[in-house]
């Protein structure tokens, strides 16, 4: 076997161009799946990443109506019979497998605004939140303070806003200590936050655009207890909650909404708690592209269809041009499987060595694509393994029939030609 | 009796003729034999070495090598009597160009599934015998006819075959040349191997021991010049 490899590589190497030419077809055959699949996986992560967040894991579980998100305006009254999350249900959320922490808040979008001195912005979203809403939601402060138990014990008329807020009410000035009059009730500023991963969503439906689109003038966060001051009692309240793994995310957030939809007393309300299936949506967007790519990749395969008959055609030469080294080898004794074996090794190491090239060309290629138009690749070592482990299947496959002519040879007829 | 073969027919069709090319042809060889076999092109003295050779089978007949039926066996029995009783010598060396003469000697012992390190052992004996010793390394492109020559016969015998067939073995070399190769033949035949040689060269077949005429695919034997030696 050693030796059918090592006299295959004499061979390759003493026809350099013939067998470069013959290979050429499997290498960009090869190297056109690695570019494709490259650039497939590569979209694929950045889908996700984009999508859910890289390694964030959390889950929007929201309240939701008639397929939207159920928001609150600032003037609305509560909506009967959806209490607010107790303890209880806190528990019974944290003991689900997936989920490793959870947090509640009451939120209300503030079209009338706020005010800051002489300055307003409207359509902001109020969050009343407890102390682990930061730390769940990955925000970091970006100056100031977070809540304290203090603020809840005393029920601090305190705030938190984040980068756009900022921006937008304080222009330069330093938010911190500033007075913003929230419906008529003025707040401390103490701190501003901002969101840890820059998370830019592909808006892709309607949908997305009112989840993200509420958040577009700034976020306004007060300490749950201080939340009845402005507004009221036991409100609706959303969830957050942090899933262990990616992977766990849609099943973390089901479950959270199934147990908190247990807890809605109205058993005539349309309004229900709803997980985003972000690893869903970005799921269902991977494979609409994996869809089109893949349509690319049995283009690409028609090139190794051609490469492989290529590699037989030259085969069939070859097995010609030694016609009397095979019939010698048969009269000293070498047995017909032994030609055979030697023949199809030279077909195989023919095609693998092409297999081999071609992963470094579409690997190469893959880059020059990254390069060219910014699109995300990412070569996969699976996919590099299958592609050299194929190309040597197509060699085995292309190189049986010229190999069973050389070993079918009589060798009368093969000593007789010099 | 190493070589027995008896009423020894064997036909070719051409389109829609059958043309006959060995007619009863019987012949007995014993141990540490050295027969020569002559006759003009188109005697059918190749068909009948081919047959010998185990690498063609006659039409009808029997034939017994080493007290063994060789017309019942399969392909891959045949190739195994090849590789182990027989070595071959041919008229245009038939070297594998690109291995140098030792990886040439080696092949027949890859075939006979020897390790490396004894092939590589038993080869370089086998080129020293030949006196080749100093040529192990060379590419047959860079040896004279009489050692390429010598090479093939290192490569007949690597595997200590009883027959050693030679199918005009002196045709492509020069006359000192092939003295030589004669007197390496005489060596190996005074050692005990069998020679089958075909030549149309009367000098040549002086070498033999025996002679054999083959002539429109009948043979008779030669008397007189024989066992005087």
């Amino acid at each position: 076997m050693f030796e059918n490899i090592r006299l295959a590589f004499q061979g390759i190497w003493s026809h350099k161009m013939r067998s470069f030419l013959t290979m050429l077809g499997i290498i960009i055959g090869i190297a056109a799946i690695i570019a494709i699949v490259a650039t497939i996986t590569g979209t694929n992560e950045e889908i996700k990443n984009k999508l859910v967040g890289s390694g964030n894991n959390t889950v929007n579980v929201k309240l939701s109506q008639g397929g939207y998100d159920y928001t609150i305006y600032s003037g609305d009254e509560i909506p009967w019979g959806i209490p607010a999350v107790t303890q209880e249900t806190k528990d019974k959320i944290l003991e689900l497998d997936e989920v490793e922490s959870v947090t509640t808040y009451s939120s209300r979008y503030l079209y009338d605004g706020v005010y800051y001195g002489t300055a307003s912005v409207s359509s902001l979203m109020i969050m009343g939140v407890d102390t682990s809403y930061f730390s769940t939601c990955s925000y970091r402060m970006k100056s100031g303070r977070g809540f304290d138990q203090e603020d809840y014990d005393l029920y601090r008329k305190v705030l938190i806003i984040d980068d756009v807020a900022a921006k937008g009410l304080f222009k330069k000035e330093n938010p911190l200590g500033k007075t913003v009059e929230i419906s008529g009730t003025p707040f401390t500023v103490i701190g501003v936050v901002k969101k840890q991963s820059d998370f830019e969503p592909e808006i892709s439906s309607i949908e997305d655009y009112y989840t993200y689109a509420s958040d577009s003038n700034g976020l306004l966060f007060i300490p749950k207890a201080s939340w009845p001051i402005v507004y009221s009692y036991d409100e609706p309240e959303n969830v957050v909650i942090r899933a262990r793994s990616t992977d766990d995310m849609t099943q973390a957030g089901q479950k959270t909404a199934k147990i908190l939809n247990a807890t809605i007393t109205n058993s005539e309300t349309n309004i229900k708690y709803r997980a985003e299936d972000l690893l869903g949506q970005a799921q269902q967007l991977q494979d609409l592209s994996n869809a089109t790519n893949m349509q690319l990749v049995w283009i690409a395969g028609i090139s190794l269809l051609v490469g492989g008959i290529g590699v037989m055609n030259i085969m069939l030469v070859s097995v010609t041009e030694r016609i009397s080294e095979i019939g010698l080898k048969k009269a000293i004794g070498a047995r017909k499987g032994t030609i055979l074996a030697q023949f199809l090794t030279e077909a195989a190491v023919l095609t693998s060595l092409g297999g081999l090239l071609g992963v470094a060309a579409g690997a190469g290629a893959a880059q020059v694509i990254h390069k060219v138009s910014g699109v995300a690749v990412g070569v996969s070592v699976p996919a590099a393994v299958i592609a050299v482990v194929f190309s040597t299947v197509i060699g085995v496959v292309f190189g049986f029939l010229p190999s069973v002519q050389a070993a079918n040879l009589d060798p009368i007829e093969a000593l007789r030609r010099e | 009796m190493i070589l027995k073969l008896d009423h020894i027919y064997k036909d070719y069709i051409q389109g829609k003729m059958v043309v006959p090319v060995l007619k009863d042809v019987s012949l007995h060889v014993e141990e540490g034999e050295y027969v020569a076999i002559m006759g003009p092109s188109g005697s059918g003295k190749s068909t009948l070495m081919n047959i010998v050779g185990c690498l063609d089978r006659p039409t009808s007949g029997t034939y017994e090598l080493a007290g063994q039926n060789v017309l019942n066996q399969d392909d891959k029995a045949m190739a195994h009597i090849r590789l182990h009783n027989l070595g071959f010598v041919f008229q245009n060396f038939q070297l594998l160009p690109r291995q140098s003469a030792l990886e040439n000697v080696c092949l027949p012992l890859v075939y006979a599934g020897v390790k490396k390190k004894e092939r590589v052992a038993r080869a370089s004996e086998a080129l020293t015998r030949v006196g080749l010793e100093e040529r192990m390394y060379f590419k047959p492109t860079q040896l004279s006819g009489g050692q390429k020559q010598r090479v093939a016969i290192a490569r007949a015998m690597v595997n200590r075959p009883k027959i050693l067939l030679a199918d005009e073995p002196t045709g492509a070399l020069d006359s000192k040349s092939s003295t030589q190769l004669m007197e390496l033949f005489e060596q190996l035949n005074r050692e005990g191997v069998t020679i089958i040689m075909i030549t149309h060269a009367p000098e040549i077949a002086a070498y033999a021991k025996r002679v054999v005429d083959i002539f429109d695919g009948e043979i008779s034997e030669r008397k007189g010049d024989s066992d005087e030696g």
